[in-house]
């Protein structure tokens, strides 16, 4: 008796380790209708937003429209969460799939957005109030939000890559404007590592810092029209050759594989390197360095060129309304109201995140502010990606061997092959 | 109780009537099932809600793991309704396609292979350097129990706590540890950015992690052997290591062999250490099963019947690393 009991604990025990897996499959009561009743500010309730901005740097202007909106609509409370962005997606799925704890709000990545209208996880928002006039949208951004030719959410900000620089180092280093090629990027960063001591170029190793490199020489990950993954590329494999030069030249040090991109962060806003690429979500965080009190000392310019062209990814973040949510008008309104031009002027004036609406840009107070100003053309350079359901799925083998390419654990062409192999296994029938 | 007769008053003679038939009529003797449970039947009645509780709470998601395993279900082809979108279910039952899959693949076999290195290497640390400080801490030093509280510290911190604060430690450009390699002179090490070192610097966390337990446990073991056995060896003039070999290690083989099994299932699933520290990385290098498997589960497009039967490989790795390690402990005449 004692023998078999204590064998079932043991298997009990140990199937403590496998019960955490299984999805459920909590069905949601069917949610009220769409039609907007006849006066919007009667719409009362609680609806909960999930957002992913930093939340010292950035989360105080939101916090701040969020109070607007609440005294437009003085029945509707909002409850504002801040959810790191690399988590969020996560957990918004895991909420959305068991039908509890999901917001009704959420601001999604634009590569999340028809991953999770694929899932079924968002309200179709065709012929609601929460899109409005959307021609006024940036053509980039709208695309983002589209899954199968219907809206499933609404573009909030958008942004690209940048190459961000400390005028002071360069200036120090014998150069007076922005590196716009790849060739001159090294040359002044090996200028910068000789002249003043401290390194020329910090890297992160993150794929979506890598697609500047890809774009420039006219790669890239996938041909979604012709169903063809193209990563393994001639370009892409001089491109990664590019990359792993700055490395042994010394242009860039040896970067951190672990906390990279607070890492390389850190290097700018503490003038320990001159240069790293980042996006206008960074700005708040990089005037708060010691180098940037003055905030003149930013240089901001386009991604310097490959040899085809200057080119980075496009990203940015959309509003989109939880399908499952219990008050759906309340986050439509709310949704609306966040995307007009005053609300999006707002956040451009305060923290220089871009309007995805054309005529934001002609508000005073963004063309008064001068990152926005200095950011608008980098947006030509800004190259659309493919806003398939799987496009979550393409970074992690792009990580890994960006990895082994900067650990010096694999060449250029391997490292192709290797990313190559595996999206084939995500693409079972592409060619 | 055999109440439906389909008359319209139940009567007295319904209800005896019942009570018999369940008793059983023709006077039989109970058969052997029927004794054991009119006996114990207060044993039952004591552990029904401890089972029903385990069934429910382990036995249930258990079953549901191990089905999930033999179909091909995703996060895409669940069905559920939400709100105004309606997917259907399309998941099939595939048999043991998924389990052929990962045993065929070189990963799960890297992955395994890791996997026991990690936990052999962290478990003999552990009961290595837990019972060389348990050694030191049960003989009479002066501020014994301030050492003792000194080294439960690290048991006594949330392990998410330590992973982090470990993390920072180990970063490349910031770090403590490389800013005193700095100092003396030698160059910076990218601890967690080199697959070997990485694997290195998470035994070493994990192992700084779980020392006290063992420590502890080890101590109790210790205390509980009686001193006349030291006292008689002495007059017999056993020298140190004689009286270690042949009292203190056998006087300690129930609880070791306990904390050593515990030690390694735990190992085995330490999923934060690795999570947090290197999150697999750097590539998948420091990827351990368990964590792998929650990538598969938790990452882009959830793979529920995938991870599942990782889960399930695991399990079925575990149950049969428990059962040959109770077999070689009977077989060594302990009781268990």
């Amino acid at each position: 008796m004692r023998r078999a009991f204590s064998a079932v604990t043991i298997v009990a025990a140990l199937a403590l380790a496998v019960s955490a897996c299984g999805g459920g499959d909590g069905g949601t009561a069917a949610a009220p209708s769409q039609a907007a009743p006849a006066d919007p500010s009667k719409i009362s309730g609680e609806i909960t937003w999930w957002d992913t901005v930093r939340p010292d740097s950035e989360g105080p202007t939101f916090q701040a429209l969020i109070k607007d909106f609440e005294a437009k609509y003085p029945n509707i409370k909002v409850k504002y969460v801040n959810v790191p962005s690399d988590q969020a997606q996560n957990q918004f799925q895991t909420a959305a799939q068991a039908g509890t704890g999901a917001p009704d709000v959420i601001r999604s990545e634009v590569a999340w957005t028809s991953q999770f209208a694929s899932l079924g996880y968002l309200q179709p928002l065709d012929g609601s109030r929460a899109v409005e006039n959307e021609s006024d949208f940036l053509p980039g951004p709208l695309s983002s939000t589209k899954y199968n030719g219907k809206a499933y959410a609404v573009p909030q900000v958008t942004d690209t890559l940048a190459l961000l620089y400390n005028k002071r180092l360069l200036k120090e280093a014998g150069h007076e404007k922005a590196p716009t090629t790849v060739e001159e990027l090294k040359q002044v960063a090996l200028d910068v590592k000789k002249k003043t001591g401290v390194n020329g170029l910090a890297l992160n190793v993150d794929s979506y810092f890598l697609l500047p490199f890809m774009y420039g020489e006219g790669g890239d990950l996938l041909d979604v029209q012709n169903k063809k993954i193209t990563v393994n590329s001639p370009a892409n494999v001089k491109a990664m050759a590019t990359v792993a030069d700055l490395v042994t030249s010394g242009a860039a040090p040896k970067p951190a594989i672990q906390d990279s991109y607070a890492n390389a962060m850190t290097a700018l806003k503490d003038g320990k390197a001159a240069m790293i690429y980042n996006g206008p979500w960074a700005l708040a965080e990089v005037y708060q360095g010691k180098e940037f009190k003055d905030k003149e000392n930013l240089g901001i310019a386009p991604v310097p060129a490959g040899s085809v062209k200057a080119g980075a990814p496009t990203g940015g973040w959309n509003l989109a309304i939880y399908a499952g949510s219990k008050n759906i008008p309340a986050a439509t309104e709310f949704v609306r109201f966040m995307s007009t031009p005053e609300s999006q002027a707002k956040v451009a004036k305060e923290i220089s995140l871009l309007p995805t609406r054309a005529s934001a840009y002609d508000n005073p107070d963004v063309q008064g502010n001068k990152d926005v100003a200095v950011f608008k053309p980098i947006m030509d350079t800004a190259t659309a990606r493919p806003w398939i359901p799987e496009g979550g799925q393409l970074f992690q083998p792009l990580l890994e061997g960006y990895q082994a390419l900067v650990g010096g654990k694999t060449t250029p062409e391997e490292m192709l092959k290797t990313v190559d192999e595996k999206y084939r296994g995500i693409f079972k029938d592409w060619s | 109780m055999a109440l439906s007769t389909g008359r319209a008053s139940g009567t007295t003679r319904d209800l005896t009537a019942g009570a018999e038939s369940a008793r059983g009529r023709g006077g039989r003797e109970p058969g052997p099932f029927r004794r054991a449970a009119s006996r114990h039947w207060y044993a039952w009645a004591m552990v029904a809600p401890v089972v029903l509780v385990t069934a429910l709470l382990i036995g249930w998601p258990l079953a549901r793991g191990v089905y999930l395993s033999l179909t091909d279900a995703t996060e895409a082809n669940i069905g559920r309704t939400i709100g105004v979108n309606v997917i259907p279910s399309t998941y099939e039952f595939v048999g043991l396609e998924n389990y052929v899959g990962i045993l065929t693949s070189g990963l799960f076999w890297e992955k395994l292979t890791w996997t026991v290195v990690w936990t052999v290497a962290c478990v003999a640390l552990h009961y290595g350097l837990g019972l060389g400080l348990a050694l030191m801490l049960n003989r009479r030093v002066a501020f014994r129990s301030a050492y003792r509280l000194l080294l439960i510290l690290p048991w006594a911190i949330p392990g998410f706590v330590s992973a982090f604060i470990w993390r920072y430690l180990y970063n490349s450009d910031f770090g403590v540890i490389n800013a005193m390699l700095r100092a003396a002179g030698l160059g910076p090490v990218g601890w967690l950015d080199d697959p070997t070192l990485a694997k290195v610097a998470v035994i070493a966390v994990n192992v700084w992690m779980g020392v006290p337990f063992m420590m502890v446990a080890v101590l109790g073991g210790l205390q509980s052997i009686p001193g006349e056995l030291y006292e008689a060896a002495e007059v017999d003039g056993a020298t140190p290591w004689q009286r270690f070999r042949f009292i203190t290690l056998p006087g300690l083989r129930t609880v070791s062999s306990t904390v050593v099994l515990l030690g390694t299932i735990w190992t085995f699933n330490m999923f934060p250490v690795i999570y947090l520290i290197t999150g697999g990385g750097p590539g998948s290098s420091t990827e351990i099963l368990v964590t792998y498997a929650f990538r598969e589960a938790f990452t882009s497009v959830r793979n529920y019947s995938n991870s599942a039967a990782w889960g399930v490989i695991i399990l079925l790795l575990l149950v049969v690393l428990a059962v040959v390690y109770r077999r070689s402990l009977r077989k060594q005449g302990e009781v268990w």
